[in-house]
Formats: C-alpha cells, sequence, structure tokens
C-alpha cells in the first residue's frame, strides 16, 4: 500500500513541532528555516496551514530535473533528491507549481520532503490530528465519515 | 549547547550593536532567561535607578529551552527594573518571537541608554542594526507590526513592539508580540518606550542544536506523552483556555469582585469559557472560533475570538471584525468580574486594545475597578473623569476608559499610573488592590490562603505566576490542600516559587507543570545543555535565583514592610461562598516563610543563606 502525508488544515494549531521535527531529522538541529515542511499562519483568518510536497504522480521537479537526480523511492513512491547528481542548479525549484522544493544555499544543494524513507516524523510529532501518514488511494476517508455521520443525524442539511 | 553563547548588547545612545560571548559560569548557576538576565541585570545596574531613565537596562532573554523541541518551547522574558512597581520586573511571553530570535543566533539582548529619536532593532541572524522608527512612533502595535514586515519586504519576520501606551508611559505598558501575544506586567513597556524603542524585527534561520539529540528527543517525547494524558494540558487548556477556571474559582469563592468588595460574580458564568463557545444572541455565532499554540506547544490554550460587528464597541472599524487573540481568564476577570461588567463581547474589545496599544489587562481592570469604586464613595465624580459615569458594570464607561488609558487621553491619563498611585491621589490609598503598588490578579487570598503569600512575597509585586498554589489549593496539583486553611502553605509557597523561577528560566511555560514535574524537565535540560542538569540542581537555581531577585529587591529599598497586602484581605471577612467569614491569615505565614527562605524576621537573606547558594 502507498501511503501519502496528509493535512488536515481545521486540526493544525499552528505550534511547529513538525517543523522541528523534519528539520532535526534531515539537518539535526531545530531549525524551522531548513524544515521541508511548513506552517503558514493566517491570524486574522485565525488559520494555520501546513504545507509540503504532495509527491505528485508525474512530478514535475523530477521531469525539469537535467541531471536526473530526482528519483522516485520505489517503497514509498517518494520523490528523492540525490545529494551526490545534484548540482544545484535550482530549475526544479522554478517547475513545481507549489513551491516545496528549495535550494539550500549551506549544501548547494536542493532540499525537499522525502517522508523520511516511510516513517515520516513530522507525523509523529504532531500534537493534533492535523498530520497523519495513510493510504494514499483512501486520503478522503475521514471526511467522507464525518459528513456521513452528520447525514445520519440528520445534521448535513443544517450545516 | 543550547545556549548560543552570545549576547547582543545595544547601546541606544551610541546606537551601536555589539556581540559579546554569553557567561558560562553564570549560566550553569541561573540557567536562562528570566534567572540569567536577573544575573545580568543585578550585576550591571544600580537598584536604585530610575526606572524610566536611559541607565535603566532593558533585557530581552530567551532560555537554553526557547526554539528546541520540546514541548511549549516558544518562552522568552523581558528583565528591566519596573516603572510601577521599583521593583526587579521580569515579565514574560509567548508566540514565536523569542523562538526567532535564538534562531537568529542570540540567547539575549541588552538595551542600555536611550536613543535620541525613535529607533527600531533590525535582527537578520547575525546581523543587528538600529533603524529609524520615526514614521512608525503613534502607530498601534497591530500596524508596527505590518509597517515593520512593509520595510523589510519580508512577512516572516517576528515582531515584539510597543504600542500607543508604551509610548506614553502608561505604567502597566506592556511589550507585544505576535500581535497578541504579550509581556504583558509591570510597566516593562514603558521602559522600552522611554528609551525611544519601538520595537524589534527579527528573523533568525541559523537553528538551535542540541548537546544529546538522541536523548533530548526521548526526553521531550516522553513529557509530551504526559501532557497529552494530563486532564488539564490535554484536554481543559486545548477546549477553554485558561478561562476554564472562571466557574471553578467563582464556585470557589475567591474570584475578586467590584474591587474584592466582594468574593463571587453573579455575572461569572457569562464571562467564562464555557460562554465563549455559546452562540450569541446577536448574530448567533459563538464569540469562540478555535484554538492556537505558541512556538512548539502541544497543549495550544490560546484563544481565537470573532466578535459581533455589530456591537457598541466595534460597529463601523473593520480592523476589530476578524479573528483576533481572544479573553483569557485573567483578562476576562480583570475588564469584568472586577468592574462588575458581564458583557463578554465589550470585555473581548477591551482586550484587544489591550494588544493592539500594548498594556496589562489585569492591572488595567483592577485599575478601573478601584476608580469605580472611588467614584462610587464621591471621592472622584463627573469633573475628574470628564463626564464619564464609571459606575459599576457599565460596559460603556468600560470601553470608553480602556480606550482613553492606552491612547493617554482624558482620565485615562489617570488609570495609566496605576491603582496604587489613583487611589493615594484621590485620598483612599486603602481602595488600592496591590502589593509592591502591582495590581492583584483574579485569585482572592481570603478564599485562597496560599496566593495571599503569593502576592505578598512576589518579587515583581502581587502576581500569581510567581507561585500559583491554586494548582494545589484548588485543582490539587501535585497534591490537593485545603484551600481555606493557611496551615502548610509557606512551605508550598516557598516550593512553588523555587520551582516556577527554574522553569521560567530554561525558556519554557509553566503551564507544563499541571502535568509534568521536574524530574521530567530536568532529562530535557539534561540532554539540551552541558551543566549536568538534575531536578536537584534545577531547583537549587530556583532557590537562588529568587533570593536573587529577592536582594535586588532590598536593596532598591524594600523591606518587609512592603511584604503586606491590602487591609481589606486581612480586616473585611469574605460575604459569600465557601471562604465566608475568612480574612487572609497573612500575618501568621509570613514569619513561616521567613524562616523556611533562611531569611531573617525582617526579611532579609542571611548570610548564610547567601553563601549557601553562593550568591
Amino acid at each position: 500500500m502507498v501511503k501519502a502525508l496528509y493535512m488536515s488544515i481545521s486540526d493544525c494549531t499552528g505550534c511547529q513541532q513538525c517543523e522541528m521535527a523534519c528539520s532535526y531529522e534531515h539537518e539535526g538541529v531545530f531549525n524551522p528555516a531548513k524544515s521541508r515542511i511548513k506552517v503558514f499562519n493566517f491570524p486574522e483568518e485565525g488559520r494555520n496551514v501546513p504545507y509540503s510536497c504532495t509527491q505528485c504522480a508525474d512530478a514535475w521537479c523530477m521531469q525539469a530535473c537535467p541531471v536526473d537526480a530526482i528519483y522516485i523511492n520505489t517503497k514509498t513512491g517518494a520523490k528523492e533528491v540525490s545529494d551526490a547528481l545534484c548540482v544545484g542548479c535550482k530549475v526544479c525549484t522554478i517547475a513545481c507549481p507549489f513551491g516545496t522544493i528549495n535550494y539550500n544555499h549551506a549544501t548547494g544543494k536542493v532540499i525537499k520532503c522525502d517522508l523520511c524513507g516511510g516513517d515520516p516524523k513530522c507525523v509523529e510529532i504532531c500534537p493534533t490530528p492535523a498530520l497523519t501518514y495513510i493510504d494514499a488511494e483512501q486520503t478522503g476517508m475521514a471526511k467522507m465519515r464525518l459528513w456521513a455521520k452528520k447525514t445520519d443525524a440528520g445534521q448535513a442539511a443544517q450545516s | 549547547m543550547s545556549w548560543t553563547k552570545k549576547i547582543l548588547r545595544v547601546n541606544l545612545t551610541s546606537g551601536t550593536c555589539v556581540s559579546e560571548p554569553l557567561n558560562m559560569d553564570w549560566a550553569k548557576k541561573y540557567i536562562g532567561q528570566r534567572g540569567l538576565a536577573t544575573k545580568y541585570f543585578v550585576e550591571e545596574c544600580d537598584p536604585k535607578v530610575d526606572p524610566m531613565s536611559p541607565e535603566n537596562k532593558l533585557i530581552f532573554a530567551t532560555g537554553p529551552l526557547t526554539g528546541t523541541a520540546a514541548p511549549t518551547s516558544g518562552r522568552w522574558s523581558v528583565i528591566c527594573k519596573g516603572p510601577l512597581t521599583g521593583a526587579i520586573a521580569c515579565s514574560n511571553s509567548g508566540g514565536f518571537f523569542g523562538a526567532e530570535l535564538k534562531n537568529a543566533g542570540w540567547d539575549m539582548i541588552i538595551f542600555e541608554g536611550k536613543s535620541a529619536k525613535p529607533v527600531y532593532l533590525d535582527i537578520d541572524n547575525e546581523n543587528a542594526e538600529l533603524k529609524d522608527a520615526s514614521a512608525m512612533w503613534g502607530m498601534s502595535v497591530w500596524d508596527t507590526e505590518d509597517a515593520l514586515r512593509a520595510a523589510r519586504g519580508d512577512n516572516d519576520i517576528r515582531c515584539a513592539s510597543v504600542g500607543q501606551a508604551g509610548e506614553s508611559g502608561v505604567l502597566f505598558a506592556g511589550v507585544v508580540n505576535d500581535k497578541d501575544r504579550a509581556a504583558g506586567r509591570s510597566g516593562v513597556g514603558a521602559v522600552m518606550g522611554s528609551k525611544n524603542l519601538k520595537a524589534i524585527a527579527c528573523r533568525g534561520t541559523v537553528g538551535v542544536p542540541v548537546d544529546d539529540a538522541m536523548k533530548f528527543m526521548q526526553a521531550a517525547g516522553a513529557a509530551k506523552q504526559i501532557l497529552a494524558d494530563n486532564a488539564v494540558t490535554g484536554e481543559g487548556l486545548p477546549t477553554y483556555g485558561t478561562q476554564v477556571l472562571m466557574n471553578v474559582i467563582n464556585e470557589t469563592g475567591a474570584l475578586p469582585t467590584h474591587n474584592a468588595k466582594d468574593i463571587q460574580f453573579d455575572g461569572a458564568s457569562k464571562i467564562g469559557g464555557e460562554a465563549m463557545t455559546e452562540p450569541r444572541e446577536s448574530d448567533g455565532k459563538a464569540n469562540l472560533v478555535s484554538n492556537a499554540a505558541c512556538f512548539g506547544c502541544p497543549i495550544s490554550c490560546q484563544r481565537v475570538s470573532q466578535m459581533d460587528a455589530n456591537h457598541f464597541t466595534v460597529k463601523g472599524q473593520p480592523k476589530y471584525h476578524g479573528k483576533e487573540g481572544g479573553l483569557e481568564y485573567e483578562a476576562a476577570w480583570a475588564l469584568g468580574a472586577a468592574t462588575g461588567v458581564s458583557d463578554l463581547e465589550t470585555l473581548t474589545y477591551c482586550n484587544y486594545i489591550c494588544n493592539e496599544y500594548g498594556m496589562d489587562p489585569i492591572s488595567l481592570g483592577s485599575t478601573v475597578a478601584a476608580a469605580m469604586e472611588l467614584y462610587e464613595i464621591g471621592a472622584i465624580t463627573d469633573k475628574e473623569t470628564g463626564g464619564i459615569k464609571l459606575e459599576w458594570g457599565s460596559a460603556e464607561a468600560l470601553a470608553k476608559i480602556c480606550d482613553q488609558t492606552g491612547l493617554g487621553q482624558g482620565f485615562g491619563k489617570e488609570i495609566g499610573q496605576g491603582s496604587r498611585r489613583l487611589c493615594e491621589k484621590y485620598g483612599h490609598p486603602e481602595l488600592s488592590m496591590t502589593v509592591k503598588s502591582q495590581e492583584f490578579p483574579a485569585y482572592d487570598p481570603r478564599g485562597i490562603q496560599g496566593m495571599g503569600l503569593t502576592y505578598a512575597t512576589s518579587n515583581r509585586g502581587a502576581c500569581h505566576l510567581r507561585s500559583y498554589t491554586v494548582a494545589s489549593e484548588v485543582l490539587g496539583i501535585p497534591e490537593k490542600t485545603d484551600p481555606l486553611t493557611s496551615d502548610g502553605k509557606p512551605g508550598l509557597v516557598k516550593a512553588f516559587q523555587d520551582a516556577t523561577a527554574a522553569v521560567d528560566s530554561t525558556g519554557t511555560c509553566i503551564f507544563t507543570t499541571f502535568a509534568l514535574t521536574m524530574d521530567d524537565i530536568s532529562p530535557m535540560m539534561a540532554a539540551d545543555s552541558e551543566g549536568g542538569w538534575t531536578s536537584e540542581t534545577m531547583m537549587e537555581a530556583g532557590e537562588r535565583i529568587w533570593n536573587l531577585e529577592r536582594k535586588f529587591n532590598n536593596d532598591a529599598g524594600f523591606t518587609a514592610a512592603d511584604d503586606l497586602l491590602p487591609q481589606r484581605m486581612l480586616k473585611d471577612a469574605a460575604k459569600t461562598g465557601p471562604a465566608k467569614g475568612k480574612v487572609s491569615d497573612l500575618l501568621k505565614m509570613l514569619p513561616e516563610y521567613y524562616e523556611l527562605r533562611g531569611w531573617t524576621a525582617e526579611g532579609v537573606p542571611s548570610n548564610e543563606t547567601l553563601a549557601r547558594l553562593a550568591l
């Protein structure tokens, strides 16, 4: 089963623990600026939105890479960057429509979410249900269940 | 290792910013943040210094756990001599600014002197520069943050600033960061304003390394699990915020009402946490929108509120119609129960403008309550108030006077001097519910005996956050004690004071201690920072910090005579509730407390105590 990193925006409190777990896992320090997942605060809207790579099936970053440094991890389906091959040209950062692949000046390579090899640390550390790692073909189940329950109770028409 | 070991020293008179190494001998004795910054302050500042003079210093400090993956790692503090009290002031805040400062590579910023013109400090990692803030002078905190982001062209900076209240010398002005988080108490914002320092804008991308990362993640993970499983930190605070307390404390019979003439408020249920979740009569929507977290916090007690756009306080003013930081228990009590106002929307508005203008809602509400009593007895009249009818429970009067106070207008100028000065001016010092000139928070010492000793001995004036014995006396944490007896309270207060000083100094939130003991916290410190930290050395550091603060206050001129509660607490018995007939047993508790502390009968740390703590 291929799994996906799933983000439930309404559950995010904006604490940034995910960013610390991510930067620690990949860089060995707590540094939100080096995290592959980012939480954006929109205080006037009372909303916090976590954002990261969605691992596109037909990944634009991978297609754009002139040296084939981006490859598919066959176990997780994650598009990963080979530091040995990456030349830091940043074309992938332009190709990605979502901005979730970024250049790291310290190493001269690009960085993106690699799903931690199938054990995403951001999910492990998240104190709320905002981040889950679930069946990629069933990401809508929780939402469907919620709405189905409302239908049962006759609430759907009211909400 | 998780100190960055760098201090930024900013001389506002000469306009220089200099990096210097952290004194590691001090760090290993005073931990960081509150403790370590106080050590620097005491070493560098004359205790007799005029708080509003250029000679007072102002320190912004993070702790060794700030910016790490420790739960609640967003805490930081502002330290100076406080203008409201004349005592050491240390005001603690959350949000995101502190972690950003740490991520930029700084343990502390020490401000000295006074700038000739308004400036702000612009920090981009190791680069720090004072810049002209003339265009921002007169702006609110909210507008200042927008202006700083525009000036930098960077939405990701984090800001701490003063609003109009800090500029105009409101003695309980706070420093506000991230729009609605505040180092609120004791007037640290007035000191910042007196230095012509408008704001700090910070971007930090350096990161925070720890000593033994593997051990640290294990200790932090264990602590997070305890917080998640605990009823207060895992459920009560996320759901209702600190406002979970309003009905609880009212039923305990310890909710100071009408300037503490009463001890229970019949409007409490209309202004508490539960009320915030209920649909309003006016528009059918709830005041509360959601909770939110400070940096690194799994508890998420912050309130996000949205007012009814047609409420009289905000009608036609779109800037208040969005979602903003909502009421916490202390603000709802001070602006509400203390003044008798039970309109949740008015209290929400007043709380908004406390964030916007940069004021402490506790001191503000308490001072307005004192003014209402002065008005009731005729000591002040419409002539002094400029026609504002300061009657108990008047939402209109409250909104108007809060606005005037923040903007330094009309009778608000007198409210801005705090309750002690106001009541003295109008001939009734006994009506000021203060200790060391700082206003009481939301627990009545007659109904919760430990809090009387807490207020009386707090080193920054009346304060609940120096030894929150409510945890034991009401909530049963770590074990239940009877709130109506003073037996055993001196030891309880001392233990809470020392533990709190240590936890504050780490850069984490005191709310964790509803669930965590020092044995849960010290392993994080041990893995985070060199120094071989244990629960014992943490508690000893806490006691050392407490005595250092006390010694500064003694040297500043405070004596045992200042460890006193208002006569109302000692003579006027509670009229209703479980504490009916009780007064505070302070005078019985104080001698025992001094003895436990190793202080003389005059409240001065003995030479043996100072030597034992290596002070």
